[in-house]
C-alpha cells in the first residue's frame, strides 16, 4: 500500500529525514518509535503533505500513485489520514459541520452520495459511542477548549468517521491517562482490517500494549536504524534508545548508496 | 477658522429653514438651538483631534449635503418586504428620516407599550418625552451628535412601562432613498426601558436603490437608550448602507442599577462608517456588553469608537469586536474604559480581533483605559492577523479543499460574533449577508 524509498526532507535548511525506507502493506500495523527529534513527526507530516517540509530526495508510492505529487486534501480524499500530534483549534466552526464537510468531500470523491445532516448524525452516533464521546461536543467549535485528552480522542473519532485506508497516528498517546488510552486503543483496534494499514508514531511503548503492532521500526537521526516485530518495542522499553547500535539496520532494506554511520 | 465656517455655514442656512419647517417651540426647540450653536462653534472634527485620529471626515465635510426631503422618497411595500424580518414584530419604517405610516406596523402591543414616531409623540398630547429626549447623547463635545440634535426631524420612540416584557423584538428600519443630489438625514431614536422591563430593539440602516444617476447620501443617526433599574435591553444596530454612502451613528446607553444592556453593532456596508457606542453605568451592579462585527472591502472605512463609563461600583462590561477587512478596506477600533473613583469592584474586559484578507487592508486598534478606582479588574486584548495556515492544513488533511477551507475559516471567525445575535431570523439573515460579502461565500452557502 505504501512504499517509501530513500526519503529525504528538510525544514529551514536542516535535513531532518535522511533516507527513509519503509514498506507498509494492507492489513498491517506498523509502529515507528524513536527519541525526540529523530524525525518521527516530520515523517508523519510529510506523508500528509505539510508544505513546511521540503522533500529533497526519494519517493513515496501510495497505492500505485506518487503521493508527493498530490495536494494534502487530495491525499485525504484518497484515504490518507493523519491524526495530529497537536490538533488545531478552529474557533467559530462547529465540529458537526466540520466532520460532515470532510466526510462529504471524501464520499463525493468515492462516487458516493453526500449525506444530509440527519443521515450524517446517524452515521456518527455509533462512532461516538465507540470513542465514548459526548454529544455536546458536536456543537462545540472544532477542538476549541478541549482538554489534551479530548483532542486526541477527537482525532480518533474523526478517523473512525472518515474510514481512511492509511491511518497515520502522530503521538496520539502522549498526554493521555490510562483510561483515555484504552478508549483510543479500542477505537484504533476497531479500525484494523485487511484492507487498511495503520502507522503509529510514538515515543512510548505503552500504547503498544493495547494496539499490538505487526512491525516496529526505530527511527534515529532521520533514518530507520532497526526494524523488528512487537518484541522490539519491549526491548526498547528495557534498554532505551541509547542502547541501540546505529549500525544495525535490522530487517529494513537499505537504499543503494546509503551509508549508515 | 475660515475653513471651519465655510464647511458649517451651508448648514446654518439650512438650520434656519429647517426650524421654520418643523417648528422650534418648547424645551426641545431650545435644545435644538443650543446644539446648533455648539455645532457652529465646534465645526466638523478633524484628524488632529484624538477621537478622530484615524478617520478623515473630508468626504463628508466637503460634500454639499442638503437635508433629505419627503418628496419622491416613497418606496414600494414589495421592495421593502425583503428587509422585514418578521411580520408579527412591531415595525417602524422611516424613509429619508420621515416616518412612513403605511410601511409600519404597530398593532397588537400589550399594555401601554409605546412604539411610535417621535415627531408624532412630540406633536400629540400623550405623555411627554421631553425628560428624556436629547438628555443623554453629548452634543456639547460631539459635532455629529450636535448636528443630529439640531436637525433631526423624527425617529423611533420605544417606551416599555415598568415591569413589562415585550416578547417580540421591535424592528426599526431607517431607509435611505438616494436623490439627484447629495442628501443627509438625521434619524433620532429613543428607547426607554422603565424599571424592571425587558425589550429587544433591532435598528437597521439600509438603502433602496432609486435607479441610476442617484447621488451619494449621508446618514447621521443618534439613538439614546435609557435603562431604568433592573431593566434588560438588547439592542442591535445593523449598518448595510450603500457602498458609496456615509454613515455616522451614535448609540448612547444610560444604565441604572442592576441593569443588563447588550448592544451589537454589525457593519456590512458603506464608504465611510463611524459607529460610536457610549455606555454610562450610572447605577450599582450594571452589566454592559458591547458586541460588534465589521466586514468591509474595497476602499471602505469603518471606525468603531466605544466608551464605557463605569460610574458606580460592582459594574461589569464586556467589549467584544471582531473585524474582517478585505481589498483596501481600513478599520479603526478605539475602546475606552473609564473607571471613576467610586466605581470599586468594576470588572471590565475588552477584546478586538481583526482578520486581514488582503495585503492592502489595514487596521488601527487601540485600547484606552483610565482607572481612578483602586479595586478593579480591567483587561484588554487586540489581535490582527491573517488566516491561520495550520488551520488550513488541518482542513486539507481531512479532505476539504483549500478554497473551501479559507472560506469556512473566515466565516467561522465572523460566526463567533453572529452567534451572539439572539433573535431569529436576524441571525440567519446576517449569515446570508455574509455569504454574499465573503470570498467563497457562494461555495459556503452550498456547503453549510
Amino acid at each position: 500500500m505504501l512504499e517509501i524509498r530513500n526519503l529525504h526532507a528538510r525544514v529551514d535548511g536542516h535535513e531532518i529525514l535522511k533516507g527513509i525506507n519503509l514498506t507498509v502493506n494492507a492489513g498491517e500495523v506498523h509502529s515507528i518509535m524513536g527519541p525526540n527529534g529523530s524525525g518521527k513527526s516530520t515523517l508523519a507530516q510529510v506523508l500528509a503533505g505539510r508544505e513546511t517540509y521540503e522533500v529533497t530526495e526519494g519517493e513515496v508510492i501510495y497505492r500505485g500513485q506518487d503521493l508527493l505529487e498530490m495536494a494534502p486534501d487530495e491525499r485525504a480524499r484518497e484515504g490518507v489520514f493523519l491524526a495530529f500530534q497537536y490538533p488545531v483549534e478552529i474557533p467559530g466552526v462547529n465540529t458537526a459541520y466540520f466532520m460532515r464537510a470532510a466526510l462529504n468531500a471524501i464520499r463525493k470523491h468515492r462516487g458516493q452520495d453526500e449525506l444530509d445532516a440527519v443521515d450524517f448524525l446517524a452515521v456518527i452516533r455509533e462512532k461516538m459511542k465507540l470513542i465514548e464521546m459526548d454529544d455536546s461536543l458536536l456543537n462545540r467549535a472544532v477542538n476549541e477548549g478541549f482538554s489534551g485528552g479530548e483532542k486526541k480522542r477527537g482525532e480518533v473519532f474523526q478517523m473512525a468517521v472518515l474510514e481512511p485506508t492509511l491511518c497515520i497516528m502522530d503521538e496520539t498517546d502522549s498526554g493521555l491517562d490510562i483510561d483515555a488510552l484504552k478508549v483510543v486503543a479500542r477505537g484504533v483496534n476497531a479500525l484494523r482490517s485487511a484492507d487498511r494499514a495503520i502507522v503509529i508514531v510514538t515515543h512510548y511503548q505503552r500504547l503498544l500494549d493495547h494496539i499490538v503492532p505487526d512491525f516496529v521500526h526505530v527511527l534515529v537521526d532521520g533514518r530507520i536504524v532497526k526494524s523488528g516485530g512487537k518484541e522490539l518495542a519491549m526491548e526498547l522499553e528495557d534498554s532505551g534508545y541509547a542502547g541501540l547500535d546505529k549500525g544495525n539496520a535490522g530487517a529494513e532494506p537499505v537504499a543503494a548508496g546509503t551509508v549508515l554511520s | 477658522m475660515t475653513d471651519l465656517l465655510e464647511k458649517s455655514s451651508p448648514y446654518i442656512e439650512q438650520f434656519t429653514h429647517a426650524e421654520q419647517a418643523i417648528g422650534a417651540n418648547g424645551a426641545i426647540g431650545a435644545v435644538r438651538r443650543a446644539a446648533m450653536d455648539r455645532f457652529v462653534k465646534m465645526g466638523f472634527p478633524t484628524m488632529r483631534q484624538e477621537d478622530w485620529r484615524f478617520t478623515n471626515t473630508a468626504p463628508i465635510t466637503t460634500t454639499p449635503f442638503q437635508l433629505a426631503t419627503r418628496n419622491g422618497a416613497t418606496i414600494d411595500a414589495d421592495v421593502l418586504a425583503e428587509h422585514i424580518l418578521d411580520r408579527t414584530w412591531p415595525r417602524l419604517v422611516f424613509v429619508n428620516g420621515y416616518f412612513s405610516v403605511g410601511l409600519s406596523s404597530v398593532i397588537d402591543l400589550p399594555g401601554s407599550i409605546q412604539v411610535a414616531s417621535i415627531a408624532d409623540v412630540v406633536d400629540g398630547d400623550g405623555p411627554t418625552i421631553e425628560d428624556h429626549l436629547a438628555r443623554y447623547a453629548d452634543y456639547e463635545t460631539h459635532p455629529f451628535t450636535a448636528m443630529n440634535t439640531a436637525f433631526s426631524r423624527d425617529g423611533a420612540i420605544i417606551r416599555v412601562p415598568a415591569g413589562t416584557t415585550l416578547d417580540r423584538p421591535v424592528h426599526v428600519l431607517y431607509v435611505s432613498v438616494p436623490g439627484a443630489g447629495p442628501q443627509v438625514s438625521h434619524p433620532r431614536g429613543l428607547i426607554i426601558a422603565e424599571p424592571g422591563s425587558t425589550v429587544t430593539v433591532i435598528e437597521s440602516y439600509l438603502s433602496i436603490e432609486s435607479g441610476s444617476g442617484a447621488s451619494v447620501y449621508f446618514t447621521n443617526g443618534v439613538t439614546e437608550i435609557v435603562a431604568g433599574d433592573n431593566a434588560t435591553v438588547d439592542h442591535y444596530k445593523i449598518v448595510r448602507e450603500q457602498q458609496n454612502a456615509y454613515h455616522v451613528g451614535t448609540t448612547h446607553i444610560q444604565q441604572g442599577r442592576d441593569t443588563t444592556v447588550t448592544s451589537q453593532v454589525v457593519t456590512l456596508g458603506g464608504a465611510l462608517v463611524r459607529n460610536d457606542v457610549t455606555a454610562v453605568l450610572d447605577g450599582e451592579g450594571a452589566h454592559c456588553t458591547l458586541n460588534g462585527l465589521y466586514v468591509m472591502r474595497e476602499h471602505s472605512h469603518v471606525d468603531s469608537h466605544l466608551t464605557v463609563e463605569h460610574a458606580k461600583p460592582h459594574g461589569d462590561s464586556r467589549q467584544f469586536y471582531k473585524g474582517i477587512l478585505d481589498g483596501h478596506a481600513r478599520g479603526v477600533f478605539t475602546g475606552r474604559i473609564n473607571v471613576h473613583k467610586d466605581a470599586q469592584k468594576t470588572d471590565a474586559k475588552q477584546t478586538n480581533m481583526n482578520l486581514l484578507l488582503s495585503e492592502n487592508a489595514q487596521v488601527d486598534t487601540r485600547p484606552q483605559l483610565e482607572i481612578f478606582a483602586d479595586d478593579v479588574k480591567c483587561t484588554h486584548g487586540a489581535t490582527i492577523g491573517q488566516i491561520d495556515e495550520h488551520a488550513i492544513f488541518y482542513f486539507q488533511s481531512r479532505g476539504i479543499d483549500e478554497a473551501t477551507a479559507r472560506g469556512v475559516l473566515v466565516f467561522g471567525f465572523a460566526n463567533e460574533s453572529l452567534e451572539r445575535v439572539r433573535p431569529e431570523p436576524l441571525r440567519s439573515r446576517l449569515r446570508e449577508a455574509l455569504y454574499e460579502l465573503l470570498p467563497q461565500g457562494k461555495l459556503l452557502r452550498e456547503a453549510l
